[in-house]
């Protein structure tokens, strides 16, 4: 059984202002195995961004439904963890107090949180910066917190909104492996939304591409890389390969959102 | 000048300090120089002279602690029914929707007006000071905290609710302390009115401080007197804003960080 079945789902904006209804996405089937690690790849506006809402529940769907971990879902849960784009550690908090959060809703003891809250900052490599708040941080820091705040709650699910997509190219490089390494580890449910061709075979066991708004899935590629992947395998014939084969599919639907109003 | 350039520390502090002392020349030259009357406006020396008067013969000391307790008192009493409210109207639509024309309408009632009413209903005693300043006060604050609470960002509450928060835990762990700060400076703003409402309360109907003081010291021409209690007052306003300030400082020190 999956762990994620989307089935049938869709999303209508209702227009605003007498203007006419928008369609984000069509109606969108997709299955994600136990443990597999798939990225929605594609360009803005393409209704990715939505799906994944969805699937958090954070967002509902026009039609369709979405099954998680066994159960239908009707709004956020701790079995799904999510990663936004925007910096959404929480300002007054500690890097440790933002990594407890959920566990504190939890009511887990005291011993136990704070445990796992510092194998958490060990793991994203945060170990000294337990104490600043989320001012004090760079960009890519305050995602490494993110995303051991959305773990540390051991969601069966991850999902990511371009997590990466605000910060540079070498920080992005370096927190794509970290998330790989971590993932490579301790084996989770990933759906990862990016607009980044690179970054999607990098990081998937599978990436999915969508088309121009009104979204709607336009294919389904397997990354057959082996793992543990190191970023020198940017560099392969086998990546170049896949990256070619997804450049052309996504530059078609690129130029169809860029002549989009 | 160049736009929104900063300034050193110490020519700030000069600027700062230098508009004080044109201010008191020019009071000085207008009384000093005989260009106004004394029977209207007093000279900075009968001013000081009159002060020292009511500070050892007056128990001028007295009228100053009532007046602060009465501001106090009303203000926290404002802040205790108008915080959790405006937490509500800002948190809950319905809410919102239920008190937010009353409180607006209500916002402009003036709360000077009420005094007359509020002698009838409540007397003369420390219960009528205090409901003045309450009237003026709790209604800006609920107003004010409710418009933070609502613009509260959408994504910290997202983020919140994938954490497992259920709708109370974002009001406690979200709503409430992301807005603390704002509330706090709220609170600041108000404190500052609330001692508007408390000398128009001791201009009629009372018999202790300072506003009394300047009332009474009207029937015997004493400018000098009105300055004085009226420069106490800034003062007060002055010391209790920069507490204030200092406070909300040590207390949100993760938004300055």
């Amino acid at each position: 059984m999956s762990e994620l079945e989307i089935s049938g789902v869709s999303r209508v904006f209702p227009g605003a202002n007498g203007r006419p209804p928008v369609t984000a996405l069509h109606p969108t089937d997709l299955k994600v195995a136990r443990n597999d690690f798939v990225t929605i790849l594609g360009p803005s506006g393409c209704g990715k961004s939505t799906l994944l809402r969805i699937v958090a529940g954070l967002d509902t769907p026009t039609t369709g439904a979405v099954v998680a971990a066994g159960k239908e879902v009707t709004g956020p849960g701790v079995d799904r963890g999510m990663v936004f784009q925007s910096y959404t550690l929480f300002p007054w908090l500690t890097v440790r107090d933002n990594i407890a959060f959920g566990l504190r809703e939890k009511r887990m003891g005291e011993k136990e949180k704070w445990e796992i809250v510092d194998s958490y900052i060990d793991k994203v490599g945060l170990k000294g910066f337990e104490s600043h708040w989320p001012k004090q941080l760079s960009g890519g820091m305050q995602q490494r917190t993110a995303i051991a705040r959305a773990l540390a709650n051991d969601p069966r699910i991850l999902l990511l909104d371009e997590p990466f997509g605000a910060l540079d190219n070498q920080t992005r490089g370096l927190m794509q492996e970290l998330l790989l390494g971590i993932w490579e580890r301790e084996q989770k449910t990933v759906l990862f939304v990016t607009h980044d061709i690179e970054e999607a075979v990098f990081m998937a066991s599978r990436v999915v591409t969508m088309t121009a708004r009104p979204g709607r899935i336009k294919s389904v590629t397997p990354v057959d890389l082996p793992h543990p992947r190191h970023y020198t395998i940017k560099a392969s014939p086998e990546f170049s390969e896949l990256r070619r084969k997804l450049t052309e599919e996504i530059r078609a639907e690129a130029i169809a959102a860029a002549t989009q109003t | 000048m160049q736009p929104l350039e900063p300034i050193a520390r110490r020519s700030r502090l000069l600027l700062g300090i230098l508009f004080f002392v044109l201010f008191f020349s020019a009071w000085g030259i207008a009384t000093f120089g005989g260009f106004v009357s004394p029977t209207f406006l007093a000279d900075p020396a009968t001013m000081l002279k009159d002060g020292i008067y009511l500070l050892t013969h007056q128990d001028f000391l007295v009228d100053i602690g009532v007046t602060i307790w009465r501001v106090v008192g009303g203000f926290v009493m404002a802040a205790a029914v108008g915080v959790p409210l405006g937490i509500a109207m800002g948190a809950y639509k319905p809410v919102e929707a239920l008190l937010e024309p009353f409180v607006s309408f209500a916002r402009y009632l003036p709360a000077s007006a009420f005094v007359p009413l509020l002698i009838l209903w409540a007397g003369i005693g420390e219960l009528q000071k205090l409901l003045v300043i309450f009237i003026g006060s709790v209604f800006q604050i609920i107003l004010m905290v409710a418009v933070c609470v609502a613009a509260t960002r959408r994504d910290l509450v997202e983020a919140a609710y994938t954490l497992g928060a259920d709708n109370s835990g974002i009001v406690r762990r979200v709503l409430i302390p992301a807005n603390a700060p704002d509330i706090a400076e709220t609170l600041r703003l108000v404190l500052g009115w609330a001692w508007t409402y408390v000398i128009v309360a001791e201009l009629i109907g009372a018999s202790s401080g300072i506003g009394y003081m300047i009332i009474n010291s009207q029937a015997l021409m004493a400018t000098g007197q009105i300055i004085f209690g009226i420069i106490v007052i800034g003062l007060i306003g002055l010391v209790s804003d920069l507490a204030f300030k200092a406070l909300n400082r040590r207390l949100f020190a993760w938004r300055l960080a």
